[in-house]
């Protein structure tokens, strides 16, 4: 299996001014196509900090990252928005799904971005809105849907613009465990189907589902 | 470009929506725009309307006449004994040596009186006119029934008379006037002519422009016969003021629009040798005109000037409301970047809905700056007459500000780091 994820000696240091926040510290690994993978640590380890970078939302302040043989590191604001928007997905814990628009509209959001007709957007989207069972709520808006239900929104959302890799941190940190594990039997699926997972959670029932474990601390990285 | 104009589109209607949420919030916003907008198109429809009639006053007078009026000395007003004769205004000599300058292609004298015109019981406060037969094409006076006094006429001082539109309308309410006879100070006239009315008998009098419809003329030689050249003016049956005047106006004619203001100066020295004081005045409606296009034109700069600080101000209130709504969408910046949205498509979008907001209120304005004037002429019987341009500009101007005061809270919204944005609470 191919490599898909790459780094090397990455470090992030916050520079507050007065003090130096180093938030990860030489971190070094690598993800294949198509692994699932779960991130673990105490709070303020590291572990959004390292989904960020691996999401390609920030640089790293030193070392290398490669996403599909690509580096990140040097790449311009627009190459990092275009991979964000062809290559990845993002789930958060806060659902992140915008208030104004409705359960398609929220869903086409990245295909929008890649310049995408307008009737395809509108078809794709509500395919993957059935996709995660919500195929009666495509006019809904976030504020009419449940908690679980607004997480369906949102991995339809990272889902509909076909990404290589998932980033999720912590999908089911604000469900209860039934809905989190529906939630997680639907991402489990997904990896299933050959898309690449990487999730960051603090719930070992939820990590138990992940090929590879990997744990933050004091933003280090350690494997077992 | 099929696909970008769809893009728009939906830019476009994602900004409407955003709007109509805070619609209250908006449509205080725009309402700076809006009253700019507006008086900028109904104070210019305005001004325009008020110089169009006087334009056409002016070219009532003719842009080739200079008019040259007798005037009663000012130092002489106040002598004012009941066995005074004031002896004053323009003379035959004048009439003489303004015929000789090369320029000048018609002289026509008139002699005028006020005074009362009766047709049996009816009576009507008229100006006597004593002219000859070039004064109507001089003054652009067109008959709408019979027919002008003629050379014959003038050479056997018959006593026919051509009456103004009103004075018809007045002493001949269910009558055809022509034929009829009207009676002036005793003396009896025919009627053979009633003019035309004026197409612009407008309420706005400026100065020196009098209501034609109430004049009434006859042959100059009639008047003299008739009338004299003493001009009496009674108070309550005594005598307050006796005046000798040859002639009340020349109407001269110059052959072409470019000699007139030569011909004036020529004119004006004349006089100044052979008039030792200032019994006359001279008015050039070509001139006039010119002033009334410099005035216009200084009012417009004023308009503009109001103009402009309307929008800016308009302007700066949409900045202001823009830039609470990216601090209040910050998130929502956030999810986007991080769905693959680039710094421009940030850009975009809240420029987009600035110019959405500014455009809006611009419409709006062109309405109320279109219907506004309609009312004025409604109700103050003014003439506005609304400029296209005015309306074109004054939109795409605001359209441009919404552009210009977009673009600071825009740039704000792009420049957000999308994880900054993402935590914003
Ligand atoms: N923008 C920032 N500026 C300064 N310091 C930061 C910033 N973001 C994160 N940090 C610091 O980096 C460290 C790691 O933070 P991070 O959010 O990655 O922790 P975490 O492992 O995700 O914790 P949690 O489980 O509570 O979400 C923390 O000490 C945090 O204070
Ligand atoms: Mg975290």
């Amino acid at each position: 299996m191919a490599t898909i994820i790459r780094m090397e000696a990455v470090n992030k240091v916050y520079d507050l001014g007065s003090v130096r926040v180093e938030a990860l510290k030489d971190i070094t690994f690598f993800i294949e196509e198509g692994e699932h993978v779960a991130i673990m640590g105490p709070s303020g380890s590291g572990k959004t900090t390292l989904l960020n970078l691996l999401g390609c939302l920030d640089r790293p302040t030193s070392g290398r990252y490669f996403i599909e043989n690509t580096e990140v590191s040097t790449l311009s604001d627009d190459a990092l928005s275009a991979i964000r928007g062809r290559r990845l997905g993002f789930i958060f814990q806060a659902y992140n799904l915008i208030p104004q628009l409705t359960v398609v509209e929220n869903i086409g959001i990245p295909l929008f971005y890649q310049g995408e007709a307008e009737r395809t957007i509108r078809e794709k989207s509500a395919e993957m809105a059935r996709l995660v069972g919500l195929g009666d709520r495509l006019s809904h808006r976030p504020t009419q849907l449940s908690g679980g239900q607004q997480q369906r929104v949102a991995i339809a959302r990272a889902l509909v613009n076909n990404p290589a890799v998932i980033l999720a941190d912590e999908p089911t940190g604000n469900l209860d465990s039934t809905t989190g594990r529906e939630i997680m039997n639907l991402l489990v699926e997904l990896n299933h189907q050959g898309k690449t997972l990487i999730i960051v959670t603090h719930d070992a029932s939820i990590a138990q589902y992940a090929h590879r474990i990997l744990r933050m601390l004091d933003a280090r990285l350690y494997e077992n | 470009m099929k696909i970008d104009l769809q893009h728009l589109v939906r830019i476009v209607r994602y900004g409407f929506k955003n709007i109509w949420l805070h619609r209250l919030r908006s449509a205080l916003t725009i309402l700076g725009i809006v009253f700019g907008v507006a008086s900028v198109i109904a104070m210019l429809a305005i001004g325009e309307g008020a110089s169009y009639e006087a334009r056409e006053k002016i070219k009532e007078l003719g842009s080739t006449n200079i008019i040259l009026r007798s005037l009663k000395p000012p130092d002489e007003t106040a002598s004012q004994q009941t066995s005074y004769l004031g002896v004053f205004g323009l003379t035959p000599t004048d009439l003489w040596q303004i015929r000789t300058i090369p320029s000048v292609e018609k002289v026509v004298p008139t002699w005028e009186i006020k005074e009362q015109a009766w047709h049996f019981e009816k009576s009507f406060s008229v100006r006597l006119v004593g002219t000859t037969p070039d004064y109507f094409p001089a003054m652009n006076l067109h008959l709408a029934l019979g027919r002008t006094f003629d050379q014959v006429d003038l050479q056997e001082s018959k006593n026919v008379m051509v009456i103004g539109a009103t004075v018809a309308t007045v002493l001949f309410p269910a009558q055809i006037p022509i034929g009829q006879q009207v009676k002036v100070r005793g003396c009896y006239f025919t009627v053979i002519g009633v003019a035309a009315e004026k197409s612009l008998t407008g309420r706005s009098e400026s100065a020196g422009f009098e209501d034609t419809g109430s004049d009434v003329y006859i042959p100059f030689s009639t008047r003299r016969l008739f009338f004299g050249e003493y001009e009496v003016n009674r108070q309550g049956g005594r005598i307050t003021e006796r005046n000798w005047v040859r002639y009340h106006r020349f109407v001269v004619r110059v052959g072409s629009m470019e000699q007139v203001s030569a011909t004036a100066a020529l004119i004006q020295q004349l006089l100044k040798t052979t008039h030792k004081r200032q019994d006359y005045d001279i008015m050039v409606p070509l001139e006039l005109l010119r002033q009334a296009e410099h005035t216009k034109r200084i009012f417009n700069i004023v308009l503009g000037s109001i103009a402009a600080i309307s929008l800016v101000v308009g302007g700066i209130g949409i900045m202001n409301i823009m830039l609470a709504t990216v601090t209040e969408r910050t998130r929502e910046i956030g999810i986007r970047r991080a769905l693959g949205a680039r710094r421009r498509d940030i850009l975009q979008q809240f420029v987009s809905e600035a110019v959405i907001l500014s455009s809006s209120g611009g419409l709006i304005g062109v309405c109320l700056g279109v219907i506004i004037p309609k009312i004025v002429t409604r109700l103050a019987g003014m003439t506005t007459l609304i400029t296209p341009w005015s309306v074109l500009i004054s939109f795409s101007i605001s359209v441009g500000v919404g552009m210009v005061f977009g673009i600071y809270p825009a740039r704000q919204a792009a420049s957000l780091d999308p994880i900054q944005a993402l935590r914003y609470e």
